[in-house]
């Protein structure tokens, strides 16, 4: 079986996170880090090939020339290769872009099986594995809190909003997984000394021959929101449940 | 004016809470037309006009309920095409985002997700986002095509005036060839007579603070009086006082309440980053330097097992 894992390199969380005056992700503000979450869906296809052995695991990548390192960090994962989309004129896609660059190099790698964070910590929108799997023409089954994956078909159980569901997909499918759903592995001595070997595959948009598509989302404005200000805080001596109250009414919230 | 689809989800054979706000998101942009994917038979459908849709496109097929998502993404697909609308809306729930996201793709149309206010800008529509958990207002809008907009729960306040709700009833045939089947549905098993966290309007939340799952009683007793959900920091989850479907934050549920109840809970970034945009936010923590104080429009410095009950008396009181 041959699994794609779908990785993207994100600021790391634990700084302050920033955007540029265009609206765009200033890049240069914080760390540049894998994200966890794909680190947990790498995590479900590595589980699958510990025992079938005969899967192959690739990683694929759009993102900036520097986002090797996210790749590097996949591959002494134990990932087996990785494709890594690099293009300036890619810099602020929107997810329709993206799944359609992502869908073009799918389309000539081929898969059985594509893996994906439910969403990214940075932009949060979780659209994307859905718009590949309508460019692929394949299912997808998002959100999964637990994957069971056999040779035909995958199946697993789905976080809805009120509750969970349990579902099943034919492969190829395209699936995205939860925080719940794999706890990843740490790199071994050995895994970090071979993913310097292991081969990294550089493309261009124009090796992969995407055009422009008509519609797009656009920035309008982006503003820093003023930091919230802080409002009354009072020591409590007693009388403290009953200024709450007091201020909740008046707030016409009791 | 211009025409808005709203994408109607059932839960449990019922029309989803997310209706409401959908449909008066819609009503501000042009006239609000529903969208529903049901099983042939169905009674839902006229129950939508009370909620402000002028007309209602049911598209009955067998797959409803049984296919995921594909029913309603073919639905809507034969409903942008019948009636060429100049937005479509849906919830930001999972099978919103992933209806939402294969619709784009159909219609070549594109995108803006988790929008928390929506409005027109002439012709144009233009969704408000909340990025780094409110730290950024950012406004975007749809160049070249149709604008899907996915509308985070419980963000839009207030309803549609009631409409007439003419119903149009479509037969679909799904391809469920390229399709995950549902097998199984589980709603939530607690069954609960408190508002699901996510939409909710009123949210009260349990740190670490509390000490002990038996301790955090406490947040739900405070919870019921005011009719909140109850939620948790992942410090909460972490320490196993409560389950992980009631985690706000970074890694857990978002949500953007009227009120927003804190009970020893620090604040920390990740925290924050799911609730900071709530419109009125209360904290009581034993720490005068906690973080969250930062951001509280009422913060009590206090021992949350003296101060809570007697805030729970005082709401009682004024019930009466």
């Amino acid at each position: 079986m041959k699994i794609i894992a779908l990785v993207k390199q994100v600021p790391d969380t634990g700084g302050e996170r920033k955007l540029d005056a265009s609206g765009l992700l200033d890049r240069d503000a914080s760390e540049r880090i894998i994200d966890e979450i794909n680190e947990r869906s790498l995590e479900v296809a590595l589980s699958y090939k510990d025992t079938n052995k005969q899967t192959e695991v690739v990683l694929v990548s759009m993102g900036p020339a520097d986002a090797t390192s996210t790749l590097r960090k996949g591959l002494s994962m134990g990932a087996d290769s990785a494709i890594h989309i690099v293009d300036d004129s890619l810099a602020g896609s929107d997810a329709v872009r993206t799944s359609a660059v992502l869908a073009a190099a799918l389309k000539d790698t081929g898969f059985d099986l594509v893996v994906a964070g439910n969403e990214s910590t940075d932009g949060r929108g979780g659209v994307v594995p859905a718009m590949l799997a309508e460019r692929l023409g394949v299912a997808q089954l998002t959100h999964l809190n637990s994957v069971e994956l056999s040779e035909g078909s995958v199946s697993g159980i789905r976080s809805t909003d009120n509750g969970t569901l349990t579902a099943h997909a034919q492969l190829p499918a395209v699936i995205s997984i939860t925080e719940i759903a794999a706890e990843p592995r740490f790199p071994n001595f050995k895994g970090i000394m071979t993913a310097k070997k292991k081969p990294v595959t550089v493309l261009s948009l124009a090796d992969l021959g995407v055009e422009t598509a008509a519609a797009q989302s656009v920035v309008v404005s982006a503003t820093a929101r003023p930091a919230r200000a802080a409002g009354k805080k009072v020591i409590d001596d007693g009388n403290a449940a009953t200024e709450l109250a007091e201020f909740l009414a008046a707030e016409r919230l009791i | 004016m211009s025409k808005v689809l709203v994408l109607i989800e059932v839960s449990q054979g019922a029309i989803a809470n997310t209706a409401v706000g959908l449909l008066a998101a819609a009503s501000r942009l042009g006239e609000p037309i529903a969208v529903l994917a049901a099983k042939p038979g169905t009674d839902l459908a006229a129950q939508l006009g009370a909620l402000g849709a002028a007309q209602v496109y049911l598209a009955e097929t067998d797959q409803a309920g049984e296919l995921l998502v594909t029913p309603e993404v073919d639905a809507l697909a034969s409903a942008v095409e019948a009636l060429q609308p100049a937005a479509v809306l849906l919830a930001n729930s999972p099978d919103g985002r992933d209806t939402a996201a294969r619709l784009a793709v159909r219609t070549a149309g594109a995108l803006l997700v988790d929008a928390v206010d929506v409005k027109l800008d002439g012709q144009r529509v233009v969704a408000t986002h909340s990025v780094f958990g409110g730290a950024y207002a950012v406004d975007a809008a749809v160049e070249g095509g149709l604008a899907i907009v996915t509308i985070r729960q419980g963000a839009i306040e207030g309803k549609a005036e009631p409409a007439s709700g003419t119903v149009t009833t479509i037969p679909l045939t799904v391809d469920g060839s390229a399709s995950a089947a549902i097998d199984e549905v589980n709603a939530a098993t607690e069954a609960s007579s408190r508002p699901e966290l996510r939409g909710a309007t009123r949210v009260v939340s349990g740190g670490r603070g509390l000490g002990s799952g038996e301790a955090f009683e406490l947040v739900e007793q405070l919870a019921d009086a005011l009719g909140a959900a109850v939620g948790a920091s992942r410090a909460a989850v972490d320490a196993g006082y409560v389950p992980q479907t009631h985690q706000v934050g970074q890694t857990g549920i978002t949500v953007s309440p009227q009120l927003y109840v804190a009970l020893g809970i620090s604040g920390a970034i990740q925290h924050r980053a799911g609730m900071q945009t709530a419109k009125t936010i209360v904290a009581i923590n034993k720490d005068e330097d906690a973080p969250i104080f930062d951001i509280a429009d009422f913060g009590i410095v206090g021992d949350i097992f003296t101060i809570v009950p007697k805030l729970i008396d005082e709401i009682n009181a004024r019930a009466h």
